[in-house]
C-alpha cells in the first residue's frame, strides 16, 4: 500500500505541473524546433519551400557581407540603447529612491506608464516630433530659424537608439531600483560618518552595491533591443533593418521562410549566448553583493 | 569639564516634538548611555549629535566648538550603526580602511592601524573576509573596529548589540567596556535594555517621550528612581499605595499593614515603591499570599497578591526553605530600601 502511495507521491509534481508543460511545449518548444528544421530547408522563387536538409541558407548568411552588416548594426543599437538606459535610469532610480512617499509613487508611475501605452503608439509618438519636414519639433525649430533643414531623426541608427532606449526605460529603473531597496539604509551615512562626500560616497559605497541591478537591467534591456521589432520596424523601416526587421521581410515579403528562420534562429543563439554569458560573469563578479 | 555639551537642544518634525530641552555635559572619556523605550528620541538625539539630522533649537557643543555648523562628514566622530551598516562590496579590512582613506592616511600605516583595530576587536586573520560571510558577532566588531580606527573624539552606538542572541550580547558588553577603557575614547550608547545601560555605563541618561527623566550613575537611577517611570523601566519594582500621618508624636509612614518611621519631607497619599529583591519574608508586615513561584536557577520568583495589590518578591537561592504557593506570608522591607514619591510637603 505504501509503494502504492509512493507511486503516486512521485507522479503528482509530473500530473500537476502537466497543463503547464504542455502549452510550453506545444506553443513554445515545438514551433521553435520547427524554426530551427525550416532554416535548413530548400526555397526557391517559383518551387516554394522545399522540405530537404541543406546549409544554403546557413551559407548564404556566413557570406554575404549584408548579413554581417546587419547583424553587426542590430548588436551595435541594442549596445548604444543599452548604454543609454544604463546612463539615464540609474540616477533616475536613485533619485526616486530618495523622494518623499508621495513624490515617490507619482514618479514611479510616470516611469512606469509608458508601459501601459503600446510600443507603436509611443515609437510613432516620436515619428511625429521628429518624422522629416512635417515634424513638430522639426517645423517648430525651422520657423524660429534655428535649423535650416530637419533634425535627421528617422531612418537613422541614432533615431532608433533613442527611440528604443525611450521604450526600455523602465525596466532599467525597475532593477536598478530593486537593487537600491537592498542597500542598507544608514549605508550612507556609515560612509559620511567615516568623511566621505557625496560623490565619494556613491563612486565607492553605491555604485558597486547596485552595479548588480544595472547588469541585469542591461541584459533585459540589451535582449529586448536586439529582438525588437515595432520600433526598428517605425523609426528604421526598410532603409535601416535590423535582425528582426529581416526576418519579418523573409517571412511575409519575400517569403523566403528558411532564410527568414536562419535569420531568426541566429539571433535567437548568439541572444542566448550572450546574456547567458555575460550574466555567469556577473554572478561571479558580485558574488559577494549578491550573496 | 564638560566635553560634549548640549543645551537645550530639541527637535521637532512638523508640530510633533521629539526631544525636547535636551541637557547634557559629557565628560571626556565618559561612557554615556540613553536608555529608554523606543520613540523616546533616544536615536534621534544621536543622529542629531551625529549630524545626520539637525536640532530644532539648542546648541551642541564639542570642546566648546559649536558641532552643528560642521558637516558631518567633518565631524570626526565613530558611529557604530544597529544594522552595523557594512559596506558589503568590501572586506572586513577594505571596511575599516575606508575612514582612514578619506583621511588621506598613507598605505602603510592604514595597513597597519586596520590590523591593529582588527586584532583589538578579537577578528586577526578575518582581513580578507566579506561582512555577508561573518557572523552577526563578527560583522559588529568590524563595526566597532571601522568606527574605532579613525580615532574619532566620540564614540555613538545605536543599539549595537540588539541584533545579536543573548549569551554573545553579554559577551560583546563585557568587551565594549574593556575596549572602551582601554582607548579612553568618550563614547554615547543608544539602549532600550536596561541591563545594557547599566553594565556599561558610568551615567545614564533615562529618557521618555522626548524628554529626560533623570541622569545618574547606574546604582543611582536603580537605587533612587526621581520618577514613577524610571523606576518601572529599570528593572522590576513595587509601587504601594501609603499615607504619611505627622499627627503622631513620631510620624509614621503606612501600607496596609505595614508601618514604618516616616522620612522627612512628606505627608499626606503617597507612592512607596521597593525593588523585589529587597522584600523579605517576616513575621510583621503587609500580609499577603503567594499565588506563583517560579524557580529561576540563583533565585526563586514569588507573585504574591498583597492588601495593597500586586507584589513581587526575588528571594536568593541560599538554601533555606521557602514558602509554597498559596502560602500567607508578611512582607517586610528595611524603610531605607523605598523610595517614596508624592504627597505633600511638610
Amino acid at each position: 500500500m505504501s509503494t502504492a502511495a509512493d507511486e503516486r507521491n512521485a507522479r503528482a509534481p509530473w500530473a500537476l505541473t502537466a497543463p503547464a508543460l504542455m502549452l510550453f511545449v506545444g506553443v513554445l518548444m515545438i514551433p521553435l524546433a520547427m524554426t530551427v528544421m525550416l532554416s535548413f530547408h530548400d526555397w526557391g522563387q517559383y518551387k516554394g519551400i522545399e522540405p530537404v536538409f541543406i546549409l544554403k541558407n546557413w551559407h548564404e548568411i556566413a557570406t554575404d557581407p549584408y548579413y554581417a552588416e546587419m547583424f553587426w548594426r542590430t548588436f551595435r543599437i541594442a549596445i548604444l540603447t543599452t548604454l543609454l538606459t544604463a546612463l539615464l535610469g540609474a540616477p533616475e532610480a536613485y533619485i526616486l529612491n530618495r523622494m518623499d512617499g508621495r513624490w515617490k509613487s507619482i514618479f514611479l508611475l510616470v516611469i512606469l506608464g509608458p508601459l501601459l501605452i503600446s510600443v507603436v503608439a509611443r515609437t510613432l509618438g516620436w515619428a511625429l516630433l521628429f518624422g522629416g519636414n512635417n515634424g513638430l519639433v522639426n517645423k517648430l525649430l525651422m520657423s524660429a530659424g534655428v535649423i535650416r533643414s530637419p533634425i535627421p531623426f528617422m531612418f537613422t541608427e541614432t533615431g532608433m537608439v533613442i527611440a528604443l532606449a525611450h521604450v526600455m526605460m523602465p525596466f532599467m529603473v525597475l532593477s536598478v531600483w530593486a537593487a537600491l531597496q537592498r542597500l542598507d539604509p544608514q549605508i550612507e551615512n556609515a560612509a559620511m560618518s567615516l568623511g566621505a562626500g557625496p560623490i565619494t560616497t556613491i563612486r565607492r559605497i553605491i555604485m558597486p552595491q547596485i552595479m548588480p541591478g544595472v547588469l541585469s537591467g542591461a541584459i533585459i534591456v540589451f535582449s529586448l533591443s536586439a529582438s525588437a521589432f515595432a520600433t526598428p520596424a517605425i523609426i528604421g523601416g526598410r532603409r535601416l533593418k535590423v535582425a528582426a526587421t529581416l526576418a519579418y521581410d523573409e517571412f511575409l515579403n519575400t517569403l523566403n521562410w528558411p532564410l527568414g528562420a536562419a535569420v531568426a534562429t541566429l539571433l535567437l543563439v548568439a541572444l542566448v549566448l550572450i546574456v547567458v554569458g555575460s550574466n555567469a560573469l556577473i554572478e561571479r563578479r558580485y558574488a559577494e553583493v549578491f550573496r | 569639564m564638560a566635553y560634549l555639551e548640549l543645551d537645550r537642544v530639541a527637535k521637532q518634525f512638523g508640530a510633533q516634538t521629539v526631544v525636547d530641552d535636551f541637557s547634557l555635559s559629557v565628560g571626556k572619556g565618559e561612557f554615556i548611555s540613553f536608555l529608554g523605550p523606543s520613540g523616546c528620541g533616544k536615536t534621534t538625539t544621536l543622529q542629531m549629535i551625529a549630524g545626520f539630522l539637525d536640532p530644532t533649537r539648542g546648541a551642541i557643543r564639542l570642546e566648546d566648538k559649536d558641532l552643528t555648523a560642521i558637516h558631518p562628514a567633518k565631524r570626526g566622530l565613530g558611529i557604530v550603526f544597529q544594522s552595523y551598516a557594512l559596506f558589503p562590496h568590501m572586506t572586513a579590512a577594505e571596511n575599516v580602511a575606508f575612514g582612514l582613506e578619506m583621511r588621506k592616511v598613507s598605505r602603510g600605516e592604514r595597513v597597519d592601524r586596520v590590523r591593529a583595530a582588527l586584532a583589538m576587536v578579537g577578528l586577526a586573520g578575518y582581513e580578507d573576509r566579506h561582512p555577508r560571510r561573518m557572523s552577526g558577532g563578527q560583522q559588529q566588531r568590524v563595526a566597532l573596529a571601522r568606527a574605532l580606527v579613525i580615532k574619532p573624539s566620540v564614540l555613538l552606538l545605536d543599539e549595537p548589540l540588539s541584533n545579536l542572541d543573548a549569551k554573545l550580547r553579554e559577551e560583546m558588553q563585557i568587551e565594549l567596556r574593556q575596549i572602551q577603557r582601554t582607548i579612553g575614547t568618550t563614547t554615547i550608547l543608544v539602549t532600550h535594555d536596561q541591563n545594557e545601560a547599566m553594565s556599561l555605563s558610568d551615567r545614564i541618561v533615562v529618557m521618555s517621550q522626548g524628554k529626560i527623566e533623570q541622569i545618574g550613575s547606574p546604582e543611582e537611577t536603580y537605587e533612587r528612581p526621581a520618577s514613577a517611570f524610571v523606576s518601572q523601566f529599570l528593572g522590576k519594582t513595587n509601587d504601594f499605595a501609603a499615607t504619611i500621618d505627622r499627627t503622631a508624636a513620631q510620624a509614621r509612614v503606612t501600607a496596609g499593614s505595614w508601618s514604618a518611621p516616616a522620612p522627612a519631607g512628606l505627608s499626606g497619599s503617597v507612592t512607596v515603591s521597593i525593588r523585589p529583591e529587597r522584600i523579605g519574608f517576616g513575621d510583621t508586615g503587609l500580609s499577603a499570599r503567594i499565588v506563583t513561584r517560579i524557580f529561576q536557577g540563583n533565585h526563586w520568583l514569588f507573585q504574591c497578591e498583597s492588601e495593597c495589590g500586586p507584589a513581587i518578591v526575588i528571594r536568593q537561592n541560599d538554601g533555606e526553605k521557602q514558602p509554597a504557593e498559596g502560602e500567607a506570608v508578611r512582607l517586610a522591607w528595611r524603610p531605607e530600601d523605598m523610595s517614596v514619591r508624592g504627597g505633600a510637603s511638610a
